[in-house]
């Protein structure tokens, strides 16, 4: 009745995941019962839950990547405290928690920290950077938000409801098949990454579409802000890719439920075909999460030098030759398993090639710095992090990238070193830069200055402190994800590593204190005129936050540093009593479908995880009767009036006149 | 929305699947040609595939190519996929989507041939550690 | 309709002179018919990668057999041809209900799309068929790496076969209860796209797996 489920799936017999299941379930249930009772359901649903407006999903996107992070960091200081005690010893965390706890930890930074931080802040942002109203299919992205919010529920459930996979954060077979992973741990990870997998796929359509069809009157494609072109490549990425990862996983599930041969031991199967699919998604994947960090840089460079970004041309060029280039690369994750020099000097050379446009970036980057008035606000702060950072892990790779090199140093702490270098110092330190930059769009008031920085400087000292003593240790010998080790020589650098996340730990610590404290003197620090930040790019000409339909008129653009110019031209006429001509605007409605096909996949995915055959049949069905019905529906926009458009947007122009008049006087 | 629709005048793209054509004779012989086409196309194919009297070596080649050609007929007739500067967007969208293909494919059929001769099949390793 | 407060021109920062004269200035957001349909042809390139995938694998356990059956042996061509006519003629009547809908034919459209219909679940019925008899020949896919993959493959285009058909009738009901509104005439326009797209995709099936196959 229930396939495989029964009361022994929960842990009662280890006391850290039965501890911690049942307080997050408590803190639910509280946080729950304060929303209901507190009046707020009706609210969050109509505003949040059943919203198609892409900057409320685009802010439940990077909410949700905030929850995962302190999820997913929660297992990095539990191996950092592992490896830090386990010389000559067990440590604390058996093997074959050990094992669930890093592949966890992978899976979970990986799709719903980055990339869910990725996507949430490319949504915000990308529609009013193009001049328009909403992306290119609005519903479509609410269920892309739910799906992937789906994936990340499997994934917590298997914590207290059964077990995750123990086999790193890919799969690899044969240990992933049924032979040998015969419990539910690796069906939770294929389940929640195919259903997650369909919501970054939409996703990813979605954007594409924005940034080809969708832009306002006047903005050709080099008139586009520079995150519209990484927003571009990073998502023609995730539509090449992710299929590659959906057959791959859909391989795998084949084996191990239906009993085919694809990666097996026996019967013909190759495993190394696993390595070669799954790296042809993995490679792209990294570059999918790196593209759009580059945009948030170029916008935060530029506005924060007071300089038009520097080489727009050959930025383009290096981030579209990136897209391609990073097609033909993927064997350098597995050189040492059995390729021939030939084809790992071929994957070697063009792992070498790829950092030249990257090098195009910086340099870029660094000009557009040189000669400008720089501020260092938090958001400039994480960016001179990120390139110190970036390019040390870059560094690292082009070493990698050499296969005798990468023969010693596969799989060492030094490659771990390496990714967490480029991940962190790349996309985080990017993230947080976004964050912090576009929070004021998205809410209506600044984060706090000093938290931010102090912040960012645990951050920073905390990565150095954590990560320069596993390439250490790598070179020292030291293989990647063990439970327990011998050697004495390893065992300071590992304590270092074990303070620096201490260190990073306090680091998050102020990023959540920095964010009750903003909310909590949200006065002081508020918007009033939508530009907190003299930006150059077309989400500052609208109010903070920006109003549902983004813009009262989609402006009409006559160059590149779209908003820079109108800003000149306003400041240099007087416009006291010359009005826009308001319209009635369009904008399409709110729709429960998204959400309501995740709560479906929730119940499919789970059944399938414990073979309720039933359950999935009943979720199948219930997922297409949405779709019917969504298609049913009759009315799909609603009309604001002119005139509400009208009293919108006066207020804001009140105040960015009363702003102006200010610095006049001055 | 409609701000798009006051565009619509002045837009040069095409949606993909759409034709410019819009009387429907000429619109129902191109499905009828295309039709035929690929009919001929096809009988082909698998005439080519069983038979004695082309140059064996040559019959994948062969296959292959009228395999491409199929394709292409579908594009054209039925899929309404042109070169004309409306279709760009659409060409450049299949142009990306073929190089992912023939990369992933090449790829990965170059990357396991030269596994394999590398490396034991797995067969005969599990034979070997018993 | 442009706010003259906001029209403007510039000097020319980033040095892009000429260049961005040299096509038509960018006229606005593209109407909704052009976007869902873009929209649908780059979920149909990902759809097609996919496929590569599958296309891969079974290119690279082609000679996996483990002992048992290959292709020459088990594939029976005049099913393949038979299934091969099916989708084709059912891409031509995919085609007359397209332009039986833009002419807002109802007749015409239900009767071109029940022809589809038809077309298509002889298909799959053909296709079901020739799986069954391979399983109950001892050659399904559990038997080894080769057949693993030529069932995930065809399994996998039948199985996008099938859901056209579920849409399909989608398309038929909705058009019979809504007529021929503007978002349907946009579904229909996703669906033809889908359904030539599984042809192309079909095209490929029979000429590497069952001609290639069984030339070999």
């Amino acid at each position: 009745m229930l396939g495989k489920l029964s009361w022994a799936a929960i842990p009662f017999d280890q006391p850290i995941p039965l501890l911690t299941g049942a307080v997050v379930l408590v803190a639910i249930l509280a946080v729950l019962a304060w929303v209901v009772i507190a009046g707020h359901l009706p609210y969050l649903w109509r505003e949040w839950i059943t919203s198609v407006d892409h900057k409320r999903i685009g802010v439940m996107y990077t909410l949700l990547a905030m929850v995962m992070l302190l999820r997913g960091f929660s297992d990095a200081i539990m191996m950092r405290a592992q490896q830090a005690l386990a010389f000559h010893s067990q440590g604390y965390l058996p093997p074959e928690h050990f094992n669930q706890i890093f592949s966890a930890h992978g899976t979970i930074m990986i799709f719903f920290v980055a990339m869910t931080f990725v996507i949430g802040l490319m949504n915000l942002v990308v529609p009013l950077q193009l001049g328009v109203r909403d992306v290119a299919f609005p519903t479509l992205n609410s269920v892309g938000f739910w799906l992937t919010a789906t994936g990340a529920l499997l994934i917590n459930i298997s914590l207290v409801v059964g077990e995750f996979a123990r086999t790193g954060w890919l799969p690899y077979p044969p240990l992933s098949e049924l032979t040998y992973s015969p419990g539910v741990g690796v069906d939770y990870y294929l389940w929640s990454l195919q259903i997650s997998g369909v919501g970054t796929l939409v996703a990813g359509i979605n954007l594409v579409t924005t940034v080809l069809k969708l832009r306002t009157r006047g903005m050709s494609y080099l008139r586009m802000p520079m995150f519209c072109w990484t927003t571009l490549a990073s998502s023609l990425l995730i539509v090449a890719a992710f299929p590659i990862l959906t057959a791959t996983l859909a391989m795998l599930i084949l084996d191990r439920y239906f009993g085919f041969h694809f990666f097996t031991n026996e019967a013909g199967g190759n495993m190394m075909m696993f390595m070669n699919l799954i790296w042809a998604w993995g490679h792209p994947e990294v570059y999918i999460l790196v593209l759009p960090a580059f945009g948030i840089f170029s916008e935060v460079v530029a506005t924060f030098s007071g300089k038009p970004l520097f080489g727009y041309r050959s930025m383009v060029l290096a981030t579209m030759a990136i897209c391609v280039i990073s097609f033909m690369v993927w064997l350098h994750h597995f050189f040492t398993m059995g390729a021939g020099p030939d084809v790992n000097a071929i994957f070697g050379i063009a792992s070498m090639i790829i950092a030249v446009p990257t090098g195009v970036k910086i340099y870029n980057w660094l000009f557009t710095m040189y000669g400008g008035r720089i501020r260092f606000t938090t958001p400039m702060m994480w960016s001179i992090g990120f390139m110190v950072t970036f390019i040390l892990g870059g560094l690292t790779g082009v070493l990698v990238a050499v296969p005798p090199a990468d023969f010693l140093l596969h799989n060492s702490l030094f490659l771990v070193a390496h990714f967490h270098n480029v991940i962190i110092g790349g996309v985080l330190f990017g993230a947080f830069a976004g964050y912090t930059y576009w929070f004021p769009k998205a809410f209506g008031f600044r984060l706090h200055e000093g938290l931010g920085k102090a912040a960012f400087w645990f951050w920073v000292v905390g990565f150095y402190v954590a990560f320069m003593p596993l390439y250490a240790v790598g070179f020292l010998g030291m293989t990647r994800r063990m439970q327990h080790y011998d050697i004495a020589e390893w065992r300071p650098w590992l304590m270092v590593a074990a303070g620096g996340a201490v260190l990073i730990l306090i680091g998050i610590i102020f990023q959540i204190m920095q964010l009750v404290v903003s909310i909590r003197d949200r006065a002081e620090l508020r918007d009033s005129t939508g530009d907190p930040w003299d930006g150059r790019s077309l989400e500052w000409a609208t109010a903070s936050p920006a109003p549902v339909f983004n813009f009262a008129i989609m402006p009409d653009v006559g160059g590149p540093d779209a908003y820079w110019a109108m800003k000149q031209h306003i400041k240099q006429q007087s416009l006291e009593g010359r009005e826009p001509d308001y319209r009635d605007v369009e904008m399409p409605r709110n729709s429960p479908t998204g959400f309501v096909c995740a709560f479906f996949a929730t119940i499919m995915g789970f059944a399938l995880i414990w073979h309720i055959w039933w359950m999935v049949a009943a979720g199948g069905v219930g997922a297409f009767a949405t779709f019917v019905a969504f298609a049913w529906r009759d009315h799909d926009e609603y009309v604001i009036p002119a005139a509400e458009v009208a009293r919108i947007d006066r207020a804001n122009l009140e105040a960015r006149r009363a702003a102006l008049s200010l610095a006049g006087n001055a | 929305m409609s701000d798009q629709i006051q565009d619509m005048h002045g837009h040069a793209d095409v949606a993909p699947g759409d034709e410019e054509e819009v009387r429907v004779g000429p619109r129902l012989l191109g499905y009828v040609v295309g039709l035929g086409l690929a009919i001929l196309l096809t009988a082909t194919s698998f005439f080519v595939a069983g038979t004695d009297l082309v140059w064996e070596p040559s019959i994948p080649v062969a296959i292959v190519v009228l395999a491409i050609a199929q394709m292409g007929v579908h594009l054209v007739f039925f899929l309404h996929i042109t070169t004309g500067a409306d279709n760009t967007n659409n060409v450049l969208a299949l142009g990306f989507g073929l190089l992912i293909v023939f990369l992933v494919m090449g790829g990965s059929l170059w990357i396991m041939s030269n596994l394999n001769h590398n490396m034991m099949p797995m067969d005969q390793i599990m034979q070997m550690q018993r | 309709m442009t706010d003259a407060t906001l029209a403007f021109t510039q000097a020319d920062p980033h040095n892009l002179r000429g260049m961005q004269e040299a096509v038509v200035v960018h006229e606005g957001p593209a109407p909704k018919r052009i976007v869902t349909g873009y929209g649908f042809w780059i979920f149909l390139l990902s759809d097609i990668v996919m496929f590569s995938c599958f296309f891969a694998s079974y290119a690279v356990l082609l000679g996996k057999t483990a002992g048992g059956p290959s292709g020459a042996q088990l594939f029976d061509l005049r099913s393949v041809a038979a299934e091969t006519a099916c989708l084709l003629l059912s891409s031509f009547t995919c085609g007359l209900a397209s332009i039986a809908a833009d002419v807002r034919s109802a007749r015409w459209y239900q009767a071109a799309m029940a022809a589809t219909c038809v077309l298509g679940l002889t298909f799959l019925a053909l296709e079901g068929r020739e799986f069954a008899s391979l399983v109950a020949r001892g050659a399904g896919p559990t038997r080894s790496a080769f057949l693993s993959a030529f069932f995930a493959l065809v399994g996998c285009h039948g199985m996008h076969v099938s859901a056209g058909i579920l849409w399909l009738l989608t398309m038929m009901a909705q058009v019979f209860a809504k007529g021929f509104r503007a978002d349907i005439m946009r579904r229909l326009l996703c669906f033809a796209l889908f359904w030539h797209a599984l042809d192309i995709i079909w095209v490929a099936v029979f000429s590497v797996v069952y001609l290639l196959g069984s030339a070999v």
